[in-house]
């Protein structure tokens, strides 16, 4: 017996104003699965892993997440957002908020979680991204690595079954970038579903289940790792590789 | 990797003579360059020439006490003008056995916007001594219940119609002002529609026309036999003009905050009013406190235009006691006694406000 997939994306397009920006995305991951998105700037990867939790719109095609369609209803939108987190290239903690109340914010007002029960999993959470002794400081205290293991705490206290990631180490210094991916990767060998948006090929061959290639609004090419590093079959995707694996 | 502050070895010294103490300060601050040291010499010798005798005019050679204004023809400031004429600037037209009322009045409010300075005792429990005060406000200045005499709204003035005016009149003000910033932002266009003719139609016209229509064009459309009280219709309009200005401010401040502030929301299920009170107003309220309380300022002086609808407040009763025979001259001295006591409620307003802004800031590395 196989399981439906856990995100299924049926002939989706989009555009922004006259620019088709999304053609005819098909995407199934299962349960589980990790699946790492690249592609040169400006292909719509972002966009394509930003329509999974409805923060674009798509205008055709079909999104189901967990068992959900997306469409216009807020009901479904906001039942698909409480099982899917998401990991922001600028963090997005709340300023005016301490990081133990960045993390318990939602599991308090959208899961209904008693406030010391939220504390106890927000805690335990820090304690996992490595920074327990931060949590009564501000984000502005922190650094962009500290930040960003905070925003990924955040997403985890809500017990999401999917975690999207869009270029979580972008805007980050090289000697924080590796503190990131650590948490990412044991995320990852714990089995928890992900889609990222990265520029990592080395944290790509380590964790992905499945590549995928965009370029232009389109799924160039996707694959296991091994196959898609070794002999890629698209010009596009040879290209792209060859640029960013050059140095 | 705990503290690397501590385990530094850094020999401290202290820093150069000239730059610390009295000599330093006064080097640092008066005299630091040539253009510096000649305002510096300018700024004291003007004080010099000024404070003088305006302190001999205001103390030294004032008349405290006398009959009339013939009585305390000085040199000095006839504060007895002031003296005789305290009881009907304080409390206006109030019946005299009864001003104890108004006074208990004075001071609940002072209470209360003590008792709401304190950020820690910011919550429902406030909001509930708001609400209680404000009923024992009416009780006490309308009367009719619990043994007290009816004293109807056309005799009220003084302080307490000033306070009254302008407290009540920015706490109304300002959750319809936040209410109306986010509708002219909605995605509604009928929402955003009315909003912005709301806003655009009350900032073009002048406070006095819209008290004036209040007061006087608004009874011409009530069905005959239904009055509102003339002081109900002053604090709807100061209300409605106020919101105005605020809801302007407010909207600046929203417009400063991230989109990213609102997809994290978003992406964590928070609906939009939960994310437009956790997330976007605590923030974009904090960024705006200093224009927010120069418009409270505004407010609490603009109430002295009610004095052209016939109410009179502090002001109003001040211009009132110069008209008494009397008292003919004294306009310097009820003026600068009006100047004083508004000049007391708008510092407080401003200190507080820097007080908050502050706190507001505290360890956010802003």
């Amino acid at each position: 017996m196989t399981e439906a997939p856990i995100i299924e994306l049926r002939g989706v397009d989009k555009w922004f104003g006259q620019f088709h920006v999304l053609r005819n995305i098909n995407l199934e991951v299962e349960r589980g699965e990790r699946v790492v998105v690249c592609g040169p700037s400006g292909s719509g990867k972002s966009t394509m892993i930003r329509c999974i939790n409805r923060l674009e719109e798509h205008q055709r095609g079909q999104i189901i997440v967990a068992g959900i369609e997306l469409t216009s209803d807020m009901k479904n939108i906001e039942a698909v957002r409480r099982e899917v987190g998401m990991v922001f290239q600028q963090f997005n903690l709340f300023p005016h908020l301490t990081v133990l109340e960045n993390l318990t914010l939602a599991p308090i007002w959208v899961r209904k979680a008693p406030k010391k029960e939220a504390e106890e999993t927000a805690r335990l959470y820090l304690e996992r991204v490595r920074i327990p002794e931060q949590a009564d400081k501000y984000p502005g205290q922190l650094s962009g690595g500290q930040q960003q293991r905070v925003a990924i705490a955040r997403s985890l206290c809500m017990k999401p079954e999917i975690m999207l990631f869009d270029e979580p180490t972008s805007a980050l210094d090289p000697e924080m970038i590796k503190e990131v991916l650590d948490v990412m990767i044991e995320l990852a060998e714990e089995g928890m579903t992900m889609v990222c948006v990265t520029h990592e090929m080395g944290f790509a061959r380590t964790v992905a289940d499945t590549m995928v290639f965009m370029d232009r609004g389109e799924i160039v090419e996707r694959g296991p790792p091994k196959e898609f590093f070794a002999n890629p079959k698209s010009d596009r995707t040879k290209l792209f590789l060859s640029q960013i694996l050059a140095h | 990797m705990t503290d690397l502050t501590q385990e530094l070895p850094v020999a401290l010294e202290p820093p150069p003579p000239a730059t610390s103490g009295l000599l330093g300060w006064l080097r640092a601050n008066l005299f630091s360059s040539v253009l510096n040291s000649i305002l510096t010499v300018l700024a004291v010798a003007f004080l010099a020439v000024t404070i003088p005798p305006l302190v001999r005019w205001s103390l030294i050679d004032a008349v405290w006490t006398a009959p009339n204004s013939r009585a305390c023809r000085g040199a000095g400031a006839c504060w007895a003008f002031i003296h005789e004429k305290l009881r009907f600037i304080f409390f206006g037209t109030f019946p005299y056995e009864e001003q104890w009322r108004p006074l208990l009045v004075i001071v609940i409010f002072i209470a209360m916007i003590m008792a709401s300075c304190d950020r820690r005792l910011w919550g429902r429990r406030l909001a509930l001594v708001w609400f209680g005060g404000l009923v024992a406000v009416g009780i006490l200045m309308w009367g009719g219940v619990l043994g007290l005499t009816y004293v109807g709204g056309e005799l009220w003035g003084g302080l307490p119609l000033t306070l009254i005016l302008s407290t009540v009149g920015m706490a109304f003000a300002f959750p319809l002002a936040i209410l109306l910033a986010l509708g002219r932002r909605s995605r509604l266009p009928a929402v955003r529609m009315i909003c912005v003719a709301y806003i655009e139609l009350i900032r073009g016209v002048p406070l006095i026309t819209v008290l004036f229509m209040a007061s006087v064009m608004l009874p011409l459309f009530l069905p005959t036999g239904v009055t509102i009280d003339k002081l109900l219709r002053a604090q709807a309009a100061l209300i409605l003009f106020a919101a105005a200005y605020l809801a302007e401010i407010v909207r600046g401040g929203l417009q400063a905050i991230p989109k990213g502030q609102i997809e994290a929301a978003d992406a964590l299920g928070l609906g939009y009013w939960r994310q437009t009170r956790l997330i976007v107003l605590p923030q974009a309220l904090a960024m705006v406190i200093p224009p927010l309380v120069n418009t409270f300022i505004g407010t609490f002086k603009d109430t002295t235009l009610v004095l052209i609808i016939g109410l009179f407040d502090f002001l109003g009763a001040i211009i009132a006691s110069l008209n008494d025979a009397n008292w003919r001259g004294t306009s310097v001295e009820g003026y600068v006694f009006a100047a004083a006591i508004f000049f007391c409620f708008c510092f407080f307003m401003s200190r507080y406000s820097q007080m908050l802004e502050r706190e507001f800031n505290k360890g956010r590395g802003r």
